[in-house]
């Protein structure tokens, strides 16, 4: 089963984070349950819809970055991560 | 009164999740994997990193095939969405009248695809169809495999005459479940024909709106058979869309890491326009 799906160390380490942080999630809201609110985006989301839209614009950085630029990717997962951490906190 | 909270209910689930895996999660790992890799098969596969999709990004033939998926779908959507609440507003409410126009609206519907491409094909023809040697008789020069218009408007034509009986099903059903007072009150205040669609229909059609919105996009987005069986994705590759793209790249090239990356860049845009659609609506609904 693992060698036809051919992984690669980068692309383990990326759903391994994945589902760290997926479990993380839902430890964070067993613990402490979140409710729906209201921050700088322009509808109201729970924690999830955040982590949801903060992966998605992720991806759509690393895109960007990939098809506008030759700038290393690094500095676009460092974006990512930070505007993650932003949209999580006040989004 | 204290209440224990019991989540084991969610081991209900599993069964989905583990099925779910194995028909979505897993597939979809092993195109992630592929898309960093020179690869064509287990034991012959180059570490590449993020070439793949960086030359899919900056690949011409690909922005334009993409562009022409964009305007296709948004066609299709302009088009099939007005025509099917039309449709539907237009159909009998009930009786011998409504099972008959509910039955030839399903019929295009029960079609499958290749057929539905053979049909058009030889239906828009010159010299044995229907429908090409009558536009061509009443001297409209028409000629789906020579003219990049004729073969949009076929293709187009095609795709509204297969899916527009969804819409439409979809929106009777919706039309069906407001109650009867609602026309009551309406006929009490003398409202407007326009102003029954605009104040009690629409709002009542906007949950069955919302999936046919979604599944008319999504589908029109992976559209495949359709245009390859009627035109070949040609004049040139003027109706070429994205999937036929990424079939001729993995299938036709077997230029498998490639095709990976490009199917992850296709499923993103998917993913993002579907969640729009989706959260732009239940939103308004919630604003309500």
């Amino acid at each position: 089963m693992i060698a036809w799906m051919s992984w690669t160390m980068p692309t383990a380490i990326f759903f391994a984070v994945i589902a760290a942080i997926l479990l993380a999630m839902t430890v964070y809201e067993v613990v402490s349950p979140c409710t729906e609110r209201k921050g700088f985006l322009p509808i109201a989301t729970t924690r999830g819809d955040r982590l949801f839209i903060g992966l998605l614009t992720s991806a759509y950085i690393h895109l960007m970055f990939l098809g506008l630029s030759e700038v290393s990717l690094w500095l676009a997962l460092g974006i990512s991560v930070v505007w993650l951490c932003i949209l999580l906190r006040w989004g | 009164m204290n209440k224990i909270p019991d989540n084991r209910a969610w081991w209900l689930v599993l069964p989905v999740f583990i099925l779910v895996a194995f028909s979505a999660l897993i597939p979809l790992m092993t195109v992630v994997n592929y898309s960093v890799q020179d690869i064509f098969g287990p034991n012959s596969a180059y570490f590449v990193g993020t070439d793949w999709f960086r030359e899919v990004l900056q690949n011409e033939n690909l922005q334009a095939s993409l562009g022409r998926q964009f305007v296709f779908s948004a066609a299709v959507l302009l088009i099939e969405i007005p025509l099917g609440i039309g449709v539907a507003l237009m159909m009998p409410t009930s009786g011998r009248r409504g099972s008959l126009c509910l039955i030839l609206l399903a019929i295009p519907l029960l079609i499958p695809w290749n057929v539905v491409g053979t049909i058009w094909q030889i239906f828009g023809r010159g010299d044995i169809g229907l429908f090409g040697w009558a536009l061509n008789e009443i001297g409209i020069n028409y000629n789906y495999t020579g003219n990049t218009g004729d073969a949009w408007a076929t293709v187009l034509l095609m795709d509204v005459w297969h899916w527009t009986p969804l819409v439409a099903l979809l929106c009777y059903s919706g039309l069906r479940a407001i109650p009867e007072a609602f026309y009551q009150a309406a006929e009490i205040d003398r409202a407007s024909r326009w102003a029954i669609f605009r104040y009690i229909q629409l709002p009542r059609l906007k949950s069955v709106l919302v999936i046919a919105v979604l599944l008319r996009f999504m589908d029109s987005f992976m559209i495949y058979t359709e245009p390859f069986v009627l035109t070949g994705g040609g004049p040139g590759s003027s109706t070429t869309f994205l999937s036929q793209t990424l079939t001729t790249m993995a299938i036709g090239q077997f230029d498998i890491g490639r095709a990976a990356a490009f199917s992850l860049v296709y499923f993103l845009i998917v993913l993002l326009v579907s969640w729009l659609f989706f959260t732009a609506i239940t939103h308004l609904d919630k604003e309500k």
